[in-house]
């Protein structure tokens, strides 16, 4: 069972806002990017993390290596905490937390080689002689497939899966315990994107990797993580093993997630029981927005099931069976008390 | 450069000026005369069998001294543009990647230099330190560092957005391994694109101080001095004009052809 | 060579053999490259007044390059070389660009993938509807605007006549493709060509899109071109679904039999690799290799390298379309000997 023994990554807290733009005369003028997550990671595990655009999901995961500087909250790397650690510290921290990136044509310096691409992190941490450096670099890309004839070309040369491959190689160099992996298949075809996948599975089989898996795709994460946590703007409303957020949800955020994920059979996809929210995120929809962020449930204006409760508290986080969901139905209304969302009768909603 | 040999304009731009340079390195041996002799029994003549171009007011052999005078416009325009660089891309490098009030400081000290017109630059040096080459040089390169340090600086601030700086960063590397490593390969074509089209502009611009007398002083060959000397006598012969006017034109040219051609084809830049 | 599948004959589009192919490419000393290079090849299909088709494919299979031939909105590096593109009858490859541009916008229309780089950002939403449909129907101004307020609140853009005079930027990635559609349905066309216009969107929003179109296909009785490469969107809104592959069509079927029984092995591929194929700890199907691209396809059938059934035989021939049982259309030499697929029920 992987994550046993103490957490590999825990993280509290988390908060970090940016300046945004006024919208339409609307609401504050900073962006609540990530508003107070919390997660755990264990040694060997997969966690992985879903939402969609707006969520500040991709945030979490630079906050979490540090790229950028959280207002609060605090990270946790085997015990060490990340949020306070000096130039050292954080360079010594950098070789066991490595990041893959979502788009395999800008994450690659196009005019450098791959055995220089791949090979960066030598350079950077050990300053090996270039023989040396290359020998690793081989064995590297051996592991992801790719080999030491790949050494002298350039990215441009490589499809995306290939160049993600690399990406994935240049993060393993140094022998990391945890990889943020940003939405690593998102700009692949689907065929490309199994092949990617059962490679990041494989390696942390070999290597017992633990990853942070970032994605916007449930099928995928769903197949590729052990646990899921669901965000939804810039906080975790759901967490779980990923068979059973994905068979019952607990938070009706999560439900609509999954019943927005079509399902490849025509016959059951039609007849399935379909929540479609209302407007977006931005409450671009004359909704009252959740980005005004006024007090309660960051969800209950799109929220087929919302209750007056939800309009005026910001729902505690209620343990389910393997993780816990943020929502108002497992305490009040009609109690779900940690069953599953999908129950409820189909609500009836304003298209 | 596979590229390049498809584009018969730029090949021959870049052909002349090889072989300027050749000619210019090696003006001491190819030029059939001595540049400073004189013949007053042969002033202001045109092309003949001995003097391929003619010869100046004071009968000396203008092929010669254009020979001699390429060495000189080459060389102020190459050290202008070269001292230029070796300011600005540091500056520009650490403005752009640093950015705060560094930047804003520098940015400003730029924007000071850059708002005073060229020519009065180029006055203001002459008069404080005398007209000479090494004086052009340096008035040169002052007025051409700000646009070359805007320039760096700007393709720095798109580079710096790149993923894959973010992708070296998360690695660990410092600032200075990433500035070294991966930004200044990326920035460099449109420098080079830079670079060529203002070694034209140079060139016209020694040539302009010099015919202003603020730049080589006589005897020395000048393309710029020798259209000054030429000009004088423009109501006798207008012959003079034309070695130095075309060979400053036809350079010029080829330098732009070049960058044009070279920004066609290095479409590594942003 | 014709569609064979059951559709009615009274198809509203009908694209026969097109084949599309890149010209002019190299210069000078590169002339010896001359020789047009096929990007789609024969490529056929009808579509019905009230139907759905999916057109699916991945990166390099040539499903956007058809719908911009369909469209006659190619590159000029591109050109038609042969086939029909049949619009109620009227051929639009042999059409001029006068009578396209009547066409266009009127009878068929395209929604695009990115809604920011189809809507102009200088001009304000209503502008840009009302624009479009004085060009077609000759509509006094005022008319037009109000249409526009009309095909606004049809795409569910609330308070549309306050909205009408805002510009692009003002709108949510998911409002401005609700736009691009009224903006493509403003003149009823009979045909909507949509290019993978949910690829950009999160996948709440892109239920939302999906049900707007079928809500509105039943209101106006249009046919809809679905370019996509994600089946699950295809199990949701398609009729049909038209399989490409490095520039040919490898299978034609309707979805319920498609899903249930795909005959040819890069449809059943496709199928595999999705992740609700795979049993939960499984690995996910992967199909080997990737996909040729136009200069450098394989011998016989352009699949081969990649097929886990592939014989001897495949590497000689390029296999033709043809009927298969269950009415659809393969291309596959042994198609009638493998039984692909574990049926659609192994993967909800």
């Amino acid at each position: 069972m992987t994550g046993a023994g103490p957490a590999l990554l825990e993280v509290e807290g988390l908060r970090k806002s940016f300046p945004g733009r006024r919208r339409r005369g609307r609401g504050s003028a900073e962006v609540r990017a990530v508003d107070g997550v919390d997660l755990t990671i264990g040694r060997g595990e997969t966690l992985g993390l879903v939402g969609e655009s707006g969520s500040g999901k991709s945030t979490t995961g630079r906050l979490v290596l540090r790229l950028v500087a959280p207002d609060e909250g605090s990270i946790r790397f085997e015990g060490r905490e990340v949020t306070t650690a000096g130039r050292q510290e954080l360079r010594a921290l950098r070789r066991d937390m490595q990041m893959v990136f979502q788009d395999p044509y800008s994450s690659l310096d196009p005019l450098a080689t791959i055995a220089d691409v791949v090979g960066e992190p030598f350079e950077v941490h050990e300053r090996l002689p270039k023989r040396e450096r290359d020998e690793r670099v081989v064995g590297l890309l051996e592991q992801v497939g790719l080999g030491a004839t790949h050494l002298r070309r350039y990215p441009a040369e490589f499809s995306g899966g290939q160049r993600q491959r690399i990406a994935i190689a240049r993060a393993l160099a140094l022998n990391p315990k945890l990889i943020v992996c940003d939405e690593p298949v998102s700009a692949l075809d689907v065929s490309t994107q199994a092949q990617v996948v059962n490679l990041l599975e494989d390696l942390q089989a070999t290597h017992g990797l633990a990853y942070l898996f970032i994605a916007h795709d449930l099928a995928v994460v769903r197949h590729a993580s052990h646990r899921i946590a669901v965000m939804y703007l810039g906080r975790i409303v759901e967490v779980g093993e990923a068979e059973t957020v994905w068979r019952e949800p607990k938070h009706p955020y999560t439900e609509a997630l999954l019943s927005a994920v079509p399902v490849p059979d025509p016959a059951v996809q039609r007849a399935r029981k379909r929540i479609i929210l209302p407007g977006d995120i931005s409450g671009d929809d004359d909704s009252p927005g959740d980005v005004a962020r006024p007090v309660g449930c960051r969800f209950h204006s799109r929220c087929p099931y919302a209750m007056d409760v939800c309009r005026e508290v910001d729902p505690a986080p209620f343990p389910v069976p393997g993780g816990w969901a943020a929502c108002h139905l497992h305490t009040d209304g009609p109690k779900l008390a940690g069953t599953g969302v999908a129950g409820l009768p189909a609500p009836v909603l304003t298209p | 450069m596979s590229r390049l040999r498809r584009r018969p304009a730029v090949t021959t731009a870049l052909a002349f000026l090889v072989l300027l340079a050749v000619v210019a390195v090696l003006a001491s041996w190819l030029a059939p005369f001595d540049p400073y002799q004189q013949d007053l029994d042969a002033i202001n003549q045109g092309p003949s069998g001995s003097h391929l171009l003619g010869t100046d007011d004071l009968g000396r052999d203008v092929l010669s001294r254009l020979m001699h005078g390429a060495r000189v416009s080459l060389a102020s325009s190459v050290l202008a543009v070269g001292a230029a660089l070796v300011v600005s891309v540091p500056l520009g490098l650490v403005s752009g990647y640093v950015g705060g009030r560094l930047d804003s400081v520098l940015m400003r000290i730029v924007d000071g230099v850059q708002s005073i017109p060229p020519l009065v630059m180029a006055l203001t040096v002459a008069g404080l330190l005398g007209p000479s080459l090494r004086n052009i040089v340096i008035a040169l390169a002052i007025v051409f560092t700000p646009t070359f340090v805007r320039l760096v600086r700007g393709q720095v601030l798109a580079v710096k957005e790149e993923t894959f700086v973010e992708a070296s960063r998360s690695v660990g590397a410092t600032g200075a391994y990433i500035v070294r490593r991966r930004i200044l390969h990326n920035i460099a074509s449109p420098l080079v694109v830079q670079v060529s089209v203002t070694l034209g502009f140079g060139l016209l611009a020694e040539a302009g101080l010099s015919f202003l007398g603020l730049g080589i002083q006589p005897p020395e060959p000048s393309w710029g001095a020798m259209l000054n000397r030429a000009y004088a006598y423009i109501f006798e012969t207008s012959w003079g004009l034309f070695p130095p006017g075309l060979a400053i034109m036809l350079t010029v040219l080829a330098f732009n052809v070049l960058g044009d051609g070279l920004r066609d084809t290095l479409r590594g830049g942003r | 060579m014709t569609a064979g599948d059951a559709v009615p004959a009274d198809a509203v589009l009908e694209v026969s053999g097109l084949t599309v192919a890149a010209v002019g490419r190299g210069r000078g000393r590169d002339r010896d490259r001359q020789d047009p290079l096929p990007l789609v090849q024969d490529v056929s299909f009808r579509l019905a007044p009230g139907e759905t088709l999916g057109l699916v494919g991945e990166s390099g299979s040539g499903k956007t390059v058809t719908a911009l031939g369909i469209m006659r909105l190619l590159a000029r590096s591109l050109r038609i070389t042969a086939g029909s593109v049949r619009l109620q009858g009227e051929d639009l490859v042999q059409a001029s660009e006068r009578r396209l541009r009547a066409v266009r916008g009127n009878d068929i229309a395209m929604v695009f993938q990115e809604p920011m780089t189809s809507l102009n950002p200088a001009f304000t939403v209503g502008n840009q509807i009302a624009e479009a449909v004085t060009a077609h129907t000759g509509m006094p101004r005022a008319a037009a605007w109000q249409r526009a307020v009309e095909v606004l609140e049809l795409v569910g853009i609330p308070r549309a006549a306050r909205r009408i005079r805002e510009y692009p930027h003002a709108f949510s990635g998911g409002m401005r493709q609700r736009v691009m559609i009224a903006m493509a349905l403003a003149c009823e066309p009979r045909v909507l060509v949509a290019d993978e216009p949910t690829t950009a969107v999160d996948v709440t929003i892109q239920a939302q899109i999906l049900d707007l179109l079928r809500r509105l296909q039943a209101e106006l009785g249009m046919a809809i071109l679905f370019v996509t490469h994600d089946l699950g969107v295809v199990a949701d809104v398609c009729d049909r679904v038209c399989v490409l592959y490095a520039g040919q069509v490898v299978e034609q079927a309707e979805v319920h039999a498609f899903f249930d029984r795909p005959w040819h092995p890069y449809s059943a591929g496709l199928l595999d690799a999705m992740p609700q194929s795979c049993p939960p700890g499984g690995r996910l199907h992967v199909v080997a290799g990737t996909v040729p691209t136009p200069d450098a396809l394989p011998a016989g059938c352009r699949f081969h390298p990649r097929c886990e059934h592939a014989q001897d035989a495949c590497s000689a021939t390029d296999p033709e379309l043809l009927p298969v049982a269950s009415g659809g259309l393969a291309r596959c030499l042994r198609q009638h000997e493998l039984h692909l697929g574990d049926g659609a029920g192994a993967r909800s």
